[in-house]
């Protein structure tokens, strides 16, 4: 180490450069571990009971309704994209011939759709689900807009985990006299699971955090909601509402800490399996 | 109907992946149609200069003049890079050429993170600790120009940092090692040698970041205070396209509300034209 401080004498401008990048990167974790920490630091101590209290009232601010609400968003989001993303990876990588003109129009619209921020989207909710087909602000119109929102993320992922497949296993599999969907669907997806899994759990990621697409499609109703076609209130636009207020900053605190320890998971997760498709 | 099922299975699902393929087309489509179909009729009631160049927001006094909140985006935007890009391009530079592995495999889930974070936890960040840090320092509310670009820097840093260090591992390492033959040092063979041929991937990197500062919504929300008026002062409030619709969307009606779906259009077609740049950049680095 000493021997290279040596050598950068004679060469200043080098030594800057590595300054300059040493720099930004420890800015760049210093910015991570003070805005996480300081959200812990401040939101762990108001984790009471209270906040986990079964019902909602303006006094609790109780979050467990709001996280039911995330949980059932999630779920009926991802039932309704992630069958349409796979089947329409399997139809990219398996099926189309290379330089269809179909694939390249699927392509444009897909990076379209990973581009299009979510306000966009939840204007979009609101003019179509909410108003066209009359839903109201409910979990569906909500649930159907992210599954919008999410549909480029798994389409991109289980595509990657499909071409990560050995062309080897199709071809043992067409060898034994397997059709071509059969082979699909024993031997190539279930090869391609993990890679589909950390797609699956990035929009969850995604569906966890988002606020703007929510808020005129979901509406803000902090109950349980009573059928598909009641207005609830996710995490995230619980968290929004409440640090609008201005009322409930402790309590905003706390909500930012579980938001935060939810993203966390996910991400350990999401990593965890895409190292495992990487070793595969 | 077993005999039939079998026979044309295949075929059958073939036209299932083709349709769910063809479902991102449908979505696209049907966002364009509705969007388009409720924002262009309002535009044409209020008038397209008038709207796209009037300087005052008074639904009230049925005034839409969308300038400030597009000069807001702008002005946002444009801090955003300026505060985001050179750490983020840097960062990157350092987790691609610098960074030793053991420090890798923390530092790069770290990044991972950054960009997981949801944006109301960056907003009520911005909120409690950068607006008075803003306020006590450089004067002011604190709610502000500067403080909404500091924070949609930090936000646009992830996606900075993950394209452009990819587009540096990309380039080939006999471009570093021929430099250090010829008896450069690491800095000067990764900045002079590396950095040109890894040019347009980061710029997409950057076009990308652009892209997700001009559309954030929340976190500008609650940091940039909103007022819809053309400002020059890089500490007072300022109200961007995405806030004007977050704000005003829930308790307008008729044409008011038309104009701001308008205004959704105006945001719409801006990130329309940033895409269009993205993969022309992007191309242009793979044929290279």
């Amino acid at each position: 180490m000493t021997e290279r401080l040596k050598s950068y004498r004679r060469t200043p401008g080098s030594f800057l450069l590595f300054l300059l990048v040493s720099l930004s990167a420890v800015l760049t974790a210093a910015i991570l571990i003070f805005l996480v920490g300081y959200v812990l630091v401040k939101g762990v101590p108001y984790l009471s009971a209270d906040l986990f209290a079964w019902e909602y009232t303006s006094d609790n601010c109780s979050v467990v309704p709001a996280m039911i609400n995330t949980l059932l968003m999630t779920v009926i989001s991802l039932l309704i994209a992630v069958p349409f993303g796979i089947f329409a990876a399997v139809y990219l990588v398996e099926y189309a011939r290379k330089g269809n003109k179909l694939v390249r129009v699927i392509r444009i619209t897909a990076e379209t759709l990973t581009g299009i921020p979510s306000i966009v989207y939840g204007l979009f909710g609101m003019l179509f689900f909410v108003t066209a087909l009359k839903w109201k602000y409910s979990l569906l119109a909500g649930a159907c807009t992210l599954s919008i929102m999410i549909l480029p993320v798994i389409l991109r992922t289980t595509e990657e985990a499909l071409l990560a497949v050995p062309n080897s296993f199709r071809e043992g599999s067409f060898g034994l006299g397997v059709g071509k969907l059969r082979t699909v669907f024993r031997i190539v997806l279930p090869s391609a699971v993990p890679g589909i899994l950390s797609g699956v759990i990035l929009a969850t990621g995604r569906i966890v955090g988002e606020t703007a697409a929510l808020i005129y499609t979901a509406g803000s109703v902090a109950k349980l909601p009573g059928s598909l076609f009641d207005s609830t209130r996710t995490l995230a636009v619980h968290m929004y509402v409440l640090s609008g207020e201005g009322l409930h900053t402790n309590q905003a605190y706390a909500t930012a800490v579980v938001l935060l320890i939810l993203v966390i998971i996910m991400n350990l997760i999401s990593s965890g399996l895409a190292k495992k498709v990487s070793k595969a | 109907m077993a005999v039939f099922w079998n026979r044309h299975k295949e075929n059958f699902m073939h036209g299932v992946f083709l349709g769910a393929a063809c479902v991102s087309i449908l979505a696209v489509a049907l966002i364009c149609i509705f969007l388009f179909g409720s924002g262009i009729p309002a535009i044409a009631q209020i008038g397209p200069f008038k709207f796209l160049l009037g300087t005052t927001w008074k639904p009230n006094n049925n005034l839409y003049g969308i300038l400030p909140m597009i000069v807001g985006s702008i002005y946002v935007t444009a801090g955003a890079i300026i505060t985001g890009v050179p750490i983020g391009f840097l960062t990157a530079v350092f987790l691609a050429k610098f960074c030793p592995k053991s420090i890798y495999r923390f530092f790069k889930p770290m990044i991972d993170l950054l960009a997981g974070i949801p944006s109301v936890v960056y907003g009520f960040f911005g909120m409690v600790v950068m607006v008075p840090f803003v306020r006590n320092g450089f004067g002011g509310k604190g709610s502000s120009i500067l403080t909404a670009s500091l924070l949609l820097g930090i936000m646009i840093l992830p996606t900075i940092i993950s394209v452009s260090e990819s587009a540096i591992r990309a380039v080939p390492e006999s471009y570093y090692e021929g430099s250090l033959a010829l008896g450069a040092t690491h800095e000067r063979s990764v900045f002079a040698a590396m950095l040109p041929a890894a040019k347009s991937g980061i710029m997409a990197g950057i076009i990308l970041g652009v892209g997700r500062a001009i559309g954030e919504t929340m976190a500008v929300i609650m940091v940039a205070g909103n007022q819809p008026r053309i400002t020059n002062d890089i500490l007072k409030g300022i109200r961007t396209l995405t806030a004007n619709i977050v704000m005003e969307m829930g308790y307008a009606t008729d044409l008011h509300r038309e104009a701001l779906i308008a205004t959704g259009v105006v945001l719409f077609v801006f990130i329309l034209i940033i895409n269009l740049l993205f993969s022309i950049v992007k191309a242009r680095g793979e044929r290279s």
